[in-house]
């Protein structure tokens, strides 16, 4: 049997496949790159990046929890130019999305940060109004439907890429975050980042992370994740890429039902360097099987 | 391009209090250099979803021997695993000791857990002289010292007194320093060890390395979950305890309390 179509298209950019690999699990495409050929992605989206360089916050930063893990690491990064001048070019010559992780501490800050990726060569933009590690910016934006909608329409008014929106679960109604991002000229929306939470050391009576409080990942998430990703793209008409606990070809095809067009794979990197080329081959298995033409087919399709 | 290893358990078994040895089948010779690391998949559905980043504490063959201690309910896992099972592994990963060409004499200092590491350490360069500071609580939790003792002298030292001398390694190496005419240090252990051995070294122009320990993830240097504060200029940087270490130049890293 041939394989039926994989690429999926969102906001004006193809992806060969739904697959992409999420933001803060897959550095600038470099180690994973030592496992395997990354131009297989869908699309790589590369560590959040600010302004100025960023040594984030104090180790530790990541505990282990059950089906999960926090991590608080802070928006490390080498900075904007770094990016540029160090990483992007050898990411370019690769034949895959790129998306641009973008954060800030204030809306000028994100504003900088659209206007350079603007003029660079990467191929879309995911603002991350959702850290929740950090003090000033993250999620300080994406918390509340106003401060979404004042964040991107400023970034709208100078980004020339298409713009993702990467939403936080740390809201009260994610519908209203979805809707405020779209309001404002976002062209996709990718969801969900993180949930804060802690992890304890009982005998010590400390907390296992330096920085306190981490955002929860990994398979504990997806049924929080599913439901949002659910929520959210049946309350916008821009595309929407889901994420949170996938694990396996099966987690993601259960989150393009739900309405996501594509899918990110996070923390399933970390227990196998393989997970992104194992679920493609696993989406391509399953469509051979039930005779699914075009992966597009299942978005939104779940009955109710 | 890098892949996972399927390993089959040779054997699993307690050789001290909490502390356990795992000999691993890795069905050909391992690229391993001393103070690299294996990162084991917690085997079965347990929802422990990070994997373990397990010294490798000796390569004969291809029979690659792990030495872990009991920490907590993914290690306990572990521990219950039986000959004949297959262990998912990456690695060997990160940067371990180097022993410069120039070195025929020197003294590794371990505490704890941290001495796992050493023994390929001590084996691996036979023309070395080695003395070898071992440190442990109390003697229940000791292990391989026979195994140290085949490779150099061994000077061994227990907080409790129950074995060797009653004190700390560093006590040890800070003494032998002042006569002995090492060409470099090489060190694993707890933090406070790790301090302890950062002063002694102080004014020393010897150089000294030494393997830290964090939480770890993604185990390639991707994620930056796991670093470490390293001198740079004037001030410091966030390095990668998986993939730029876990062995530093000790002098060059900042420990926190």
């Amino acid at each position: 049997m041939t394989d039926g179509n994989m690429k999926v298209n969102i906001a004006g950019v193809e992806f060969k496949n739904p697959v992409i690999a999420a933001s803060g699990t897959f550095g600038f495409g470099r180690e994973y790159g030592e496992y395997y050929d990354i131009a297989c992605l869908g699309g790589i989206s590369v560590k959040g990046l600010t302004p100025e360089p960023r040594a984030g916050n104090a180790a530790p930063r990541v505990a282990e929890t059950p089906s999960g893990m926090l991590n608080s690491v802070g928006l490390q990064n080498p900075g904007i130019d770094a990016f540029l001048a160090q990483e992007l070019p050898a990411l370019r010559a690769k034949d895959v999305v790129i998306l641009a992780n973008a954060a800030g501490r204030s809306v000028d800050e994100y504003v900088y940060m659209a206007r350079r990726l603007s003029d660079s060569a990467v191929d879309m933009i995911e603002l991350n109004i959702s850290c929740p590690n950090v003090k000033q910016g993250g999620v300080a934006f994406g918390a509340l439907p106003q401060s979404v909608y004042d964040v991107v329409s400023a970034v709208r008014k100078v980004c020339t890429k298409p713009l993702m929106v990467k939403l936080s679960p740390n809201t009260a109604d994610i519908t209203l975050t979805a809707r405020a991002a779209e309001d404002a000229g976002a062209d996709a929306l990718s969801l969900i980042n993180t949930l804060t939470g802690m992890a304890i050391d009982l005998d010590r009576r400390r907390p296992i992370l330096a920085n306190v409080t981490g955002g929860l990942s990994g398979p504990a998430v997806k049924p929080v994740a599913l439901r949002m990703v659910y929520q959210a793209a049946h309350a916008v008409r821009i595309p929407v890429v889901g994420m949170g606990g996938i694990m396996t070809a099966r987690d993601a095809l259960e989150f393009l039902v739900c309405g996501a067009r594509a899918i990110m794979v996070g923390t399933a990197n970390f227990s196998d360097p393989f997970a992104c080329p194992r679920i493609i081959e696993g989406i391509k298995d399953y469509c051979a099987q039930h005779h699914i033409a075009d992966i597009n087919a299942l978005v939104n399709t779940l009955a109710v | 391009m890098k892949e996972l290893t399927l390993a089959t358990v040779l054997s699993n078994r307690r050789i001290a209090q909490g502390i356990y040895q795992m000999r691993l089948d890795w069905g050909k010779a391992p690229a391993a250099q001393p103070g690299q690391y294996v990162h084991v998949k917690i085997p079965g559905d347990s929802g422990r979803i990070l994997r373990r980043p397990i010294s490798i504490c000796r390569v004969e063959g291809q029979v690659l021997t792990l030495v872990y201690q009991l920490v907590g309910e993914g290690t306990r896992l572990l521990s219950l695993v039986s000959p004949g099972q297959r262990l998912d592994c990456m690695g060997p990963l990160g940067r371990g000791f180097v022993v410069e060409e120039t070195v025929n004499r020197a003294a590794v200092v371990g505490g704890g857990i941290g001495a796992a590491p050493l023994l390929e350490l001590v084996a691996a360069y036979p023309h070395v002289a080695f003395d070898i500071f071992l440190g442990f609580r109390t003697a229940e939790l000791a292990y391989d010292v026979a195994e140290f003792k085949r490779y150099g002298t061994v000077h061994l030292y227990t907080d409790d007194g129950s074995l060797g001398q009653k004190g700390f390694a560093t006590q040890g190496l800070k003494q032998a320093l002042e006569a002995a005419d090492y060409q470099a240090v090489y060190a694993c252990g707890p933090q406070p060890m790790l301090k302890s051995l950062q002063r002694a070294m102080q004014g020393s122009d010897i150089p000294c390395y030494a393997s830290l320990e964090e939480r770890m993830a993604c185990g390639v240097g991707a994620c930056l979950g796991c670093v470490c504060k390293i001198k740079a200029g004037d001030g410091w940087q966030h390095q990668r305890v998986c993939a730029d270490g876990p062995v530093f130049p000790l002098s060059e890293v900042i420990l926190d309390d």
